[in-house]
């Protein structure tokens, strides 16, 4: 690859970025479910999947997005 | 119509998806420097990414929808899809094929063919594989549009124009490194956005030992149901499942589509080449847990009455390929139902992406350089690379709405994976592994071994052909003829091939060295422990799928 000025950085923090915007998007639904609005009528809402789901994309993409922080492709 | 609707947030996250993808052309289009950046992604990727980026390359919604909807007729019996019919291609592929491919520093598949054979092969190959992706593109662009209309009420020219216009801009952007980094988007995705769907059937129906237990036994098998044609949805005995879905179809598909190939030569070395479809086999022997799950939560609600197919808009019968989406609307609140939609556009989306970023390929370097401009510069190459991009997102456009005009023209494009790859999996085999097969032997045997293919699809489809005397069943499924057919397009190619190099003069051994097994000098094995050599990593995967094919059978 030709000289940068810049590293290129990794797929895993891109990846981070993304999976943590959906997962608190998915996270603040729920709540909004939950504290705001009419509890949805899906089939098994009372298991509440997108708050526990939410939370799974948010610290798994935190995760992400912490380790690779500042990591670039060699 | 439409069962789902989306709320503000389901948008927002939609709208995140396409920011991120178009974010990622508009990053990696500065580190496009050279042709190897644009057309390799750089040759820098690390074995997992290439692996995750391998398996996504196959991953389409395309493949999700229809093999869930597909588990509903068929039943267990779709995870010979995921296991016999990847796995030891994936593995053979990393353990033998892969250090010829890799070492002789080719740019495509047709690329090979130049180098063992000669350029009438390579340009064969290269013309029928360009044809192949970009129709296949096409396809997925009309049923994503078509799943989008039904689901959600989309416009179908919205959903065809928008999406070709975002694939088209970040694979220009960004080249090959650019549907690598949205393949492995899309791979999160797809996992976060529909796994859940079968967990929470699970829960629903009282775990999974529950559902498996009431499936009727033609469904519920793999091997169970296997000895006799008639016992199963599928229509075929284990012969045909192992010869013509574990062999060839399987090995032509994962071990010459250039589509997929592409994906380990973006590694930055040998060894992480090597372990890309070897870690890639992990993960696809893991997809049943979305798709044949999912296809039997569906089939197990609609048998109690608690689930209904929407219509397809075309033959208005109930459509199979909506089950994940009608599943989505059923378990999914607002914030999952847009990340559930997005995975599924991911996958449409990454699908399209790849088949653009393979011909922009194989046409840049197969056919526009050695025919028209052999000594062009990188910055001239990649300027073409960009300017096929947008050609392969047009004709894509052009061949969604000529399936949207012509529904059976579908079953045509679809049945040219068989005419493509079958074949040409016998000359790459005898290609790599026999020193004496000759280049006339390699371009005749191709020759006929597609037409034969085609000849045998056009005479069952027109009834000129009995195809019971082709499947050695009294009354085979489409899916039989299609395994069948792939076996001997196979075998023609194959005895073709040997028979004619017998008449024909080889190339000179000196020739072959670094293209033939036995011509070639071992130098594969790199110092590292035991534990972390391919081999070693792709004995525990082949272990892992005889238990499975065990558990399941």
């Amino acid at each position: 690859m030709s000289e940068k000025k810049e590293g290129l950085k990794t797929i895993w923090y891109l990846v981070g970025i993304v999976v943590t915007a959906m997962g608190a998007l998915v996270l603040l639904a729920s709540i909004i479910d939950v504290f705001i609005s009419a509890p949805a009528k899906t089939v098994l809402a009372e298991l509440r999947p997108g708050l526990w789901w939410g939370a799974i994309m948010l610290i798994t993409g935190l995760i992400f997005l912490f380790t690779n922080k500042g990591k670039v492709v060699k | 119509m439409n069962t789902i609707t989306l709320s503000f947030i389901d948008w927002l996250i939609i709208l995140v998806y396409f920011a991120a993808v178009i974010g990622i052309g508009w990053y990696l289009k500065r580190f496009m420097g050279t042709k190897e950046d644009f057309f390799e992604a750089g040759r820098r990727n690390s074995a997992w990414v290439a692996g995750i980026a391998f398996v996504s390359a196959n991953l389409g919604a395309l493949e999700i929808l229809g093999w869930t909807g597909g588990t509903m007729k068929y039943g267990m019996f779709v995870s010979h899809f995921y296991w016999i019919g990847a796995i030891p291609a994936m593995l053979f592929l990393g353990v033998y094929m892969m250090p010829f491919y890799y070492s002789s520093k080719i740019h495509s598949i047709p690329g090979y063919l130049l180098l063992r054979f000669d350029e009438k092969t390579r340009i064969l190959n290269a013309a029928s594989f360009a044809v192949m992706t970009v129709l296949m593109s096409g396809i997925n662009l009309y049923l994503m549009a078509l799943v989008f209309y039904v689901i959600l009420g989309w416009d179908l020219n919205m959903s065809i124009w928008l999406s070709a216009a975002v694939i088209g801009v970040y694979i220009t952007f960004g080249g090959l490194l650019s549907a690598i980094f949205t393949e492995i988007l899309q791979f999160f995705l797809i996992w976060f956005g529909l796994f859940l769907v079968s967990v929470l059937g699970i829960i629903e129906l009282g775990g999974l030992d529950n559902i498996l237990s009431t499936l009727p036994e033609r469904m519920s098998g793999l091997w169970s149901t296997a000895a006799n044609a008639g016992d199963n949805g599928m229509g075929v005995t284990w012969v045909g499942i192992a010869l013509g879905l574990g062999f060839v179809l399987s090995f032509g598909y994962w071990t010459t589509d250039f589509l997929l190939v592409q994906r380990a030569f973006s590694a930055k070395d040998l060894d992480s080449a090597r372990k890309t479809p070897i870690y890639a086999s992990f993960f696809k022997m893991a997809l049943p847990f979305i798709v044949v799950i999912g296809g039997l939560v569906a089939w197990k609600l609609q048998d109690l009455g608690q689930l209904q197919l929407l219509a397809h808009p075309v033959s208005g019968e109930a459509w199979n390929d909506t089950a994940l989406p009608v599943l989505i609307a059923r378990y999914f609140p607002a914030g999952l139902v847009g990340l559930g939609i997005t995975a599924l556009l991911a996958g449409f989306m990454a699908g399209q992406a790849g088949n653009v970023s393979a011909f922009n390929t194989v046409f840049t370097y197969d056919i526009y350089r050695p025919l028209f401009k052999k000594d062009a510069s990188d910055a001239h190459l990649i300027l073409v690379g960009r300017i096929t991009t947008i050609a392969g997102v047009f004709l894509s456009i052009l061949t969604a709405y000529a399936a949207m005009r012509f529904n059976t023209i579908m079953d045509y494009i679809q049945a040219i994976f068989s005419w493509v790859n079958a074949p040409l999996f016998a000359t790459m085999l005898l290609g790599m592994f026999w020193a004496r097969c000759t280049s006339a032997g390699a371009f005749w045997g191709l020759i006929l071994g597609m037409a034969s293919s085609f000849t045998m699809f056009i005479g069952i489809n027109f009834k000129w052909i009995n195809s019971s005397f082709l499947t050695f069943s009294e009354n085979p499924s489409d899916m039989s003829n299609n395994l069948w057919r792939a076996w001997w397009a196979w075998l023609i190619c194959f005895i073709a091939t040997i028979v004619i190099s017998y008449c024909t003069k080889p190339k000179p051994k000196e020739e072959l060295v670094g293209l033939v097994k036995g011509l070639t000098a071992e130098k594969i094995h790199i110092e590292q422990p035991w534990y972390r050599k391919p081999e070693f990593i792709a004995i525990i995967a082949l272990a892992v799928a005889v238990a499975l094919n065990i558990y399941f059978w």
